[in-house]
């Protein structure tokens, strides 16, 4: 682990000039595929199926990246990354962008010179207890062991939580996800806390889930976000514009059922067409070829879709959209126009 | 004879650096010492040039801001609102506070096997031959992972000792042993408690000065005197006694179960229990190979001289043979030792703050300074590694054969 730690911060040495010379988006041209880091395995946001093909929520919007730049959304290298490898990838260049489940904070995008391109996933940090301890809330919690993934902003949030309701924890620290599992449900913690997607997520992939009950305090503010480097503005537009090609896509009722009919020739709503490059010249103005928008909607479909097949309700996951419900529903998902 | 000549002097030429033996050695060395300060040289202008074009500087400014996290075991007073120096410093403390206790009981592990696999009963010597190559060849952080594991998984939680009729109760209703960790009474230092604690210290005092003048008799006067039971007796006697004496100043603490965990009492922490016992097995393995290579050294014909004279068995293996063998073991053991101090650093593989977890984890993720923090890190390992090292040379010239 330390040497991982000092081999990243080596990386960071060596690798730092290639990155501030060179714009990403030639290098990944030249590469001919994206470097994306996701999560070590987190179901329905990022994790290998039984062919060990990456599926889930942020795999998607690398899928989408990939396919706007590249014209193919399997072209791309999922680099899995730890809570606190993650960064060190980044800022080494190791990755071209970072897809996962990262909390968009002041620090982090002031002071690590990172660039948050949008938020993919509002979320908020949550607990999870076994039932038949008979916790309804958090504010009982007082006193309570309680298992952390750490590397994360849920251990600063934990310990705000609990000192501002003036309660007493013990926390254990854990590396992984699936460690953090395994001590909760031997026991050796009563309550496990992460973003509440996270959660979910982690009760899903149990033997009984009914077991276990979310409790419903949020204690925190979580978007996540996808992320790139600073110092390559370029690329940041690209990402977050892909981010919001699929949300305008969910708005408009572009879905990868229909696209190919809608971008075939203009339709009667110019945003589309502009989204779909058959008026405008959007995508050279990225860089990009004009249809870089309908390749990256046509690679898994607009941002519901995307939702829905991965953590929505009809999920082992299960999430409601919630928070994440398109603006015009109640939710904050919204994207800036694209003209 | 008369026909060697004697080298020509005086005319250096620059081709003697490399065809003269006299100079070859030092000019080869002193082309390798710049072409190390020089690769240094580069990798270090290198990360500060490329920092600098990523617009990242190093600082260490951040160890004087709020922490933020809490951890789990501190030594020393530590909260959320403590800085991250702090913070280091309380895993600092616990990477000390491991390793001390893994070195003490891999010494113990490792001295036991290490005899006892010489031991003359087959089935004792063939069990620790397992031991040793069981423990030695599976990797330690696999082993801390193992015992962890089985930890949390056979021991019950502590909402097992609640209800009427409760799955698990507790030692004389004193220790509880939990999935979480074991729960030992603490003792309350009430007034005049302070007597009794110097009268145990003093005790001490008095055991040591009594081995002291037992050895000064015996090789004096050649008269054996009983060391064991006499000491004992000095350990608890005058301390118990004392005790009663001030109307019993020192109470127990006893944990009781209440809400999510018990409270009061002590707790050593399930991380410090498997990590601590998965080092020291793991290194004993290892320190019984030293041992035993160690014992084996000293020649035969020593423990026949020591047996002729009449010596029990015992005897010969602490008069005799360890001290001659200690010789060989220490230089070995410094290593394990240093073994010990790094292997901690597996630590958060079960949640245990130790540095690693607290200034290389923690504070590194949240303040993403990954160079100052490995820095530091790499500093404080040198540090404490280079001091074992010495304090062990210390003790190894002390044992030494001394040459007159």
């Amino acid at each position: 682990m330390k040497t991982s730690v000092f081999f990243g911060a080596l990386t960071v040495a060596g690798m730092a000039a290639g990155m501030a010379s060179a714009a990403t988006l030639d290098d990944v041209k030249a590469r001919g595929t994206l470097n994306c880091g996701v999560s070590t395995g987190l179901v329905g946001f990022a994790s290998p199926d039984a062919n060990g093909v990456w599926t889930g929520f942020d795999v998607g919007l690398c899928r989408a990246v990939a396919a706007a730049v590249l014209g193919d959304s399997d072209a791309v290298e999922f680099i899995p990354t730890t809570g606190k490898t993650r960064f060190t990838a980044l800022a080494s260049g190791e990755i071209d962008m970072l897809a996962r489940n990262t909390t968009w904070t002041f620090s982090r995008d002031v002071d690590l010179k990172f660039e948050f391109v949008g938020t993919n996933y509002y979320d908020g940090q949550g607990f999870m207890a076994p039932r038949e301890l008979g916790v309804s809330s958090a504010l009982e919690l007082d006193g309570a062991t309680v298992c952390i993934q750490t590397g994360t902003t849920t251990e600063l949030n934990l310990a705000d939580f609990f000192r501002s309701n003036n309660m007493s924890y013990e926390p254990v620290p854990i590396e992984t996800n699936a460690e953090a599992q395994q001590q909760y449900l031997a026991g050796a913690c009563d309550v496990f806390t992460t973003d509440a997607s996270g959660l979910a997520a982690t009760r899903a992939s149990f033997e009984v889930p009914g077991d276990h009950v979310l409790l419903p305090e949020i204690v925190s503010k979580e978007p996540l976000g996808p992320l790139v480097r600073h110092g390559d503005s370029d690329w940041g537009d690209i990402v977050r514009w892909t981010l919001n090609a699929l949300i305008t896509a969910e708005e408009l009722d572009v879905t990868s059922a229909n696209i190919e009919e809608l971008a075939a020739s203009p339709t009667d709503n110019p945003e589309i067409n502009r989204l779909l490059g058959t008026e405008g010249e959007l995508g050279a103005m990225l860089g990009l070829d004009a249809d870089w928008a309908m390749k990256a909607i046509a690679a898994g479909g607009n941002y519901g879709e995307l939702f829905e097949k991965n953590i929505g309700e009809n999920t082992p996951i299960g999430l409601a959209r919630g928070l994440n419900a398109q603006w015009t529903e109640g939710g904050l998902i919204y994207s800036p126009p694209f003209r | 004879m008369s026909t060697i000549t004697d080298p020509p002097e005086g005319s250096f030429r620059l081709s003697m650096l490399i065809n003269d033996t006299r100079y070859r050695s030092m000019t080869f060395q002193a082309i390798a010492a710049i072409v190390l300060a020089l690769s240094f040289w580069y990798l270090g202008n290198n990360l500060i040039q490329n920092l600098r074009q990523a617009g990242l500087n190093i600082s260490y400014s951040f160890l004087g801001s709020p922490a933020g996290y809490d951890i789990n075991q501190s030594l020393i007073e530590y909260d959320s609102q403590s800085s991250h120096s702090r913070a280091a410093i309380v895993g600092i403390l616990n990477t000390l506070l491991v390793a001390f206790m893994a070195c003490i009981t891999a010494t113990v592990f490792g001295v036991l096997a290490g005899v006892l696999r010489l031991s003359k009963n087959w089935l004792v010597s063939k069990l620790m031959a397992v031991y040793v190559e069981i423990f030695r060849n599976i990797p330690v952080l696999i082993w801390i992972i193992i015992i962890f594991t089985i930890m949390t998984a056979v021991m019950p939680a502590p909402r097992a000792f609640r209800g009427d009729d409760p799955a698990a109760s507790m030692l004389f209703n004193a220790f509880a042993v939990t999935n979480r960790g074991i729960y030992i009474p603490a003792p309350v230092w009430g007034p005049g408690s302070i007597v009794v604690v110097l009268t145990f210290i003093a005790s001490i005092v008095g055991i040591f000065f009594f081995r002291r003048y037992a050895t000064k008799m015996l090789f004096d006067t050649g008269r054996l005197l009983p060391t064991f039971w006499p000491s004992v007796g000095l350990f608890f006697i005058p301390t118990i006694l004392m005790h009663f004496i001030m109307g019993q100043p020192v109470s127990l603490d006893y944990p009781v179960l209440g809400g999510f965990n018990f409270s009061g009492g002590l707790q050593l922490g399930a991380p410090l229990i498997a990590l601590w016992f998965a080092l020291s097995i793991y290194t004993g393995a290892f320190i019984a190979e030293n041992v035993r290579a160690g014992i084996q050294a000293v020649s035969k014909g020593q423990s026949e001289a020591a047996g002729a004279l009449g010596l029990r068995p015992g005897r010969i293996m602490s008069l005799v043979v360890l001290p001659q063998a200690l010789r060989v073991i220490i230089p070995p053991l410094i290593s394990q030792y240093l073994n010990i101090t790094k292997n901690s650093s597996l630590a958060i593989a079960v949640g245990y703050a130790d540095v690693t977890a607290t200034l290389g984890g923690i504070t590194l993720n949240q303040t993403g300074r990954a160079i100052e923090c490995v820095l530091l890190l790499m500093l404080f390992y040198l540090t404490i590694s280079l001091t074992i090292s010495a304090v062990m040379n210390v003790y190894n010239n002390s044992v030494k054969l001394k040459e007159r």
